[in-house]
């Protein structure tokens, strides 16, 4: 398949006119999901997706169509479409194509062949034996909402008329259970996953388990008290929290003046344990990257260091116009222009177990879960506020679960309110690694 | 039926007019092709969704035009059903082939037993009631929709100095929708839908915050004459220019007056996602096995209507080629029906309701709401406010989650204020809200009389997104959970 991708998108750009910057990027996807109930197969999805992106920019405007087929009549429609909608584009000397920048693309092992081999039953079969295993990990379990086996490849191809040529292919695989416990009238949820490269990977024991841990454990909750107090957030909880974090690191939002950091570089704006960084070239983060959605490297940047702002994340064209450079960020698919974006970031972990940052905690909650991030996190102004469930800490111990409250604070207070990062790093299905964080002065509002 | 092969047959052509505006995505012949490939192996049911979208949109931001695009998506999802399992396949191929191998996928992924022959004759539906827009999006110069970008930025950076930063979008679609299934259904719909929005950043010594304004309808380019895009950036902008002198929110339970319109999603959330069938069949939802019980406070009509003229939930038909229509989920307090798709409807011998939706042709359909929407009270809503010694008015809500299986749910305020002694105050800080489904509908006290609708919303299920509208008169709920950092 990437070849026929790196063909699709030469023939593209091979079209360019003199005067006329002209990008394509295309994107293919093998996906199967696999949804499993009551121990038969309730769907079974096979798809294929591609398309193509096209970018073309000249004097100074830019336009962008793209097609989801690899249709050449269809690609050829949205070459006509770019190149028109760029007459309507306003002028911007900052607009153009990434150049190359002699950065070496890190070679990353994320294409595991084996993958497309396994056979069907034997996905089937694992996803059969995640949910019974999710209904046997504990009495009080009383349905599964879902039990699910997913994988997909993807081969994307980048191509430009500055000479970038860049393709990349890699496998993913999941299980995700979603389980639900009961006690009288009482119903509870709770999620688990598994996550891999290839099938071999995958853990749907544990994936069970998690599910039914965070189900029952949440069983009898109350709703907490409004007060101020100290919050443990899970490493998932964590990884949420972080992703939205990112976004202020953008340089678009720098750019446009809603970053939260934009004049602050150098300056302190988080506890000095707080070191935040975006490495895409990590092989264990999820979602590793060896080039970005404009063909260049990525690469390894520093956002917070020891409390610091350190620096921002840029594509070509925020690079240009902040008078730096593309730091390999460009985040995209092919129904898009790039944008700019942190791909996997972690904050450096410390070194205790969740259980060990509890111990120290008299009073506080443990958030298994938030929900409302996307209403109730505003990250320009900061404000932080979202429902949650999860467990009372008292005297250094987990104590009775707690439910249908929310948790609020602003992003800046709670980079300095951050009392200790655990040392759990768990590798979760997102953008951010996820472990322990411990932060002050939350306020909790339930009753 | 063991042992033979279901057959599946275009009906001979009855001189009916084409349900469909315009051309077909995929010829009849091809669509018959299709089917039978699908029933070849023995499924029970197959159906062929074909779609082609066209989009464009455009985006102003930091002053310019920031990007202008436009999309073309094309192509189709097969699913085929055998027992309690749904194959599916798509692909966007839509040559005899391409479908044949998609529909060949979906069997095998439906792994058919036996199965039986059946004739199936396929009858053109007459869709009764067809959408038609009066200006076509694709029929206006692109320039004039970048001229709207431009100056409802300039209305908004008019307000005031305070303002920083304006982004506004515009964007429209036509999607071509045709449906064929094994029970001789074949059907088809022409979607339009046009979409603007204004979100502005204001400055000041607090820090920065947030505005925005948006209106969507199934319309076509009259959007424009029914909505002054000055207007709009206007408004957000004094959304975000008030929310400068905002005042962190309180924590804690306490009274919340909800404004007209602004509230819809409060019900999609507490109560609607918990209605859709699929769901409740799973034990999945706080509202399984209560048809027919008081589920909330008297006066209080939920309707879910798929046919509510212009609005952004509404289509002629479902993306299983079922007619949209208006369902009454709660009638004064009481529960009387859920939503149903196809599927669900069919294990359950009913009819569906008309809320099989899916994002696009690589999706499979389920049960989706439309616009949903809380009918009016007859109270003044000046009375509810003066009523409330003190409490929190929210004028905007944001989007909203629900956990069906508890009926915990959250939404978030964009606007809101104080009230105190019985009279709006203080602008809030943004913040979300928590509280459960079933408990607030019981603690509906007041229900005011100027219903109206409120903003566009894609409504996020699985992984999916669907348009959606949401309405609401002024109404009280007694005791909500407010997410702020105040005491």
């Amino acid at each position: 398949m990437i070849e026929t991708l790196n063909e699709v998108v030469e023939k593209v750009v091979a079209q360019a006119k003199p005067g006329e910057a002209l990008e394509a990027v295309a994107v293919h996807s093998a996906d199967t999901e696999i949804r499993v109930y009551e121990g038969e197969i309730e769907q079974f999805s096979a798809a294929e997706s591609q398309g193509v992106g096209v970018r073309v920019i000249v004097d100074n405007r830019q336009g962008f169509a793209y097609s989801g087929t690899l249709d050449p009549e269809a690609i050829s429609e949205a070459l006509a479409e770019a190149r028109d909608n760029a007459t309507f584009g306003s002028p911007d000397e900052y607009l153009g194509l990434a150049e190359p920048d002699g950065v070496e693309a890190v070679e990353l092992d994320l294409f595991k062949p084996g993958l497309a081999d396994v056979p069907t039953e034997d996905k089937i079969a694992m996803a059969i034996e995640l949910e019974r295993a999710t209904r046997a990990a504990d009495d009080r379990i009383s349905g599964i909402e879902s039990a699910e086996y997913a994988d997909s490849i993807v081969a994307s191809a980048v191509a430009t008329s500055t000479g970038l040529r860049n393709s990349s292919q890699e496998t993913g695989c999941f299980l995700t259970s979603y389980a639900m416990a009961a006690e009288g009238d009482e119903t509870q949820t709770g999620f688990g996953f598994s996550v891999g490269r290839d099938f071999d990977e995958l853990d749907g024991a544990q994936a069970a388990e998690d599910a039914a841990m965070r189900a029952t454990r949440l069983l009898g909750a109350v709703k907490p008290e409004t007060e101020r107090l100290t919050v443990v957030l899970d490493p998932f909880v964590t990884a949420q929290f972080l992703s939205i974090l990112a976004g202020s690191f953008s340089g678009e939002a720098v750019l446009k003046g809603y970053s939260l950091f934009a004049d602050r570089q150098g300056e302190t704006v988080a506890h000095p344990t707080i070191t935040l960084v975006d490495d895409p070239t990590r092989p264990e983060a999820f979602s590793a990257t060896s080039t970005d959605g404009e063909g260049l490297a990525t690469r390894r940047n520093v956002l917070i260091n020891a409390g610091v702002v350190d620096g921002f994340v840029h594509n070509s064209y925020t690079g240009r116009r902040t008078g730096t450079a593309s730091t390999g960020s460009a985040v995209r698919g092919f129904a898009n222009t790039p944008g700019v974006g942190c791909m996997a970031v972690s904050l450096d972990p410390g070194s205790r177990t969740q259980a060990e940052l509890i111990s120290d905690i008299d009073h506080g909650v443990l958030i298994q879960g938030v929900s409302g991030l996307h209403s109730g996190v505003n990250p320009v102004s900061g404000d932080f506020s979202t429902g949650a469930d999860g467990l009372m800490i008292r005297n250094g111990e987990v104590a009775e679960p707690v439910r249908e409250f929310t948790i609020a604070s602003t992003l800046q207070k709670m980079l300095t309110d951050v009392i200790e990062i655990g040392g759990d790093v768990e590798h979760l299905p997102m953008s951010a690694t996820g472990l322990s964080l411990a932060i002050g002065e939350v306020t909790v509002s339930g009753t | 039926m063991a042992g033979e092969t279901r057959r599946w047959c275009l009906a001979p052509s009855s001189g009916d007019p084409e349900p469909t505006r315009g051309d077909n995505v995929i010829e009849p012949d091809v669509l018959e092709s299709t089917i039978n490939t699908a029933l070849a192996t023995g499924g029970e049911f197959a159906e062929v969704f074909a779609e082609d979208r066209r989009s464009s949109s455009g985006y102003f931001d930091d002053g310019k035009v920031e990007e202008l695009t436009s999309g073309r998506d094309r192509g189709a999802g097969i699913r085929v059903v055998v027992g309690d399992t749904t194959g599916f396949a798509h692909t966007a191929d839509l040559s005899q082939a391409g479908l044949a191998k998609a529909a060949e996928a979906a069997a095998a992924a439906a792994r058919g037993g036996s199965g039986g022959v059946e004739a199936v004759g396929l009858t053109s539906q007459k869709v009764d009631r067809t959408i038609s827009v009066e200006i076509e999006p694709e029929s206006i110069a692109k320039q004039t929709k970048v001229d709207l970008l431009g100056t409802a930025d300039s209305a908004a950076r008019d307000v005031s100095n305070s303002i920083t930063q304006v982004m506004v979008r515009y964007s429209d679609s036509r999607r071509r929708i045709q449906v064929a299934n094994s029970d001789g259904l074949l059907s088809g719909d022409d979607q339009v839908r046009t979409f603007f929005a204004v979100s502005c950043v204001a400055s000041g010594d607090t820090g920065m915050q947030t505005g925005r304004e948006s209106v969507g309808h199934t319309y076509g380019f009259e959007l424009f004459d029914r909505y002054d895009v000055e207007e709009l950036a206007r408004t957000a902008a004094g959304r975000a220019v008030t929310k400068l002198e905002a005042v962190p929110a309180p924590s804690g339970t306490m009274p919340v007056v909800i404004g007209k319109g602004g509230g819809g999603v409060l019900f999609h959330e507490a109560c609607g996602h918990g209605l859709e069938a699929d769901l409740i069949a799973k034990g999945a939802s706080v509202f399984a096995n209560r048809v027919g019980e008081k589920v909330a406070a008297d006066g209080v009509t939920l309707i879910d209507d798929g046919t509510m003229g212009g609005e952004w939930g509404n289509f002629a038909i479902d993306d299983e080629g079922r007619p949209a229509q208006s369902n009454t989920l709660i009638e004064d307090g009481v529960l009387v029906d859920y939503m149903w798709d196809h599927l669900r409807a069919r294990k359950e011998g009913r009819p569906s309701s008309g809320n099989g939706r899916r994002q696009s042709y690589a999706h499979l359909p389920m049960v989706r709401m439309t616009n949903t929407y809380m009918a009016n009270g007859n109270e003044d809503p000046a009375d509810i406010i003066a009523d409330t010694p003190e409490g929190v008015y929210i004028a905007q809500l944001g989007g909203g989650q629900v956990n069906t299986a508890t009926g915990d749910f959250v939404f978030g305020m964009t606007e809101a204020y104080l009230i105190e002694d019985g009279k709006i105050t203080t602008p809030l800080r943004e913040g979300n809200l928590i509280g459960n489904g079933p408990e607030v509908l019981t603690q509906i006290d007041r229900l005011g009389n100027d219903f109206e609708m409120g903003h566009p919303g894609t409504c996020g299920k699985d992984g999916q997104g669907v348009p959606v509208g949401d309405g609401t008169p002024t109404l009280r709920v007694t005791a909500l959970t407010i997410g702020g950092t105040a005491a």
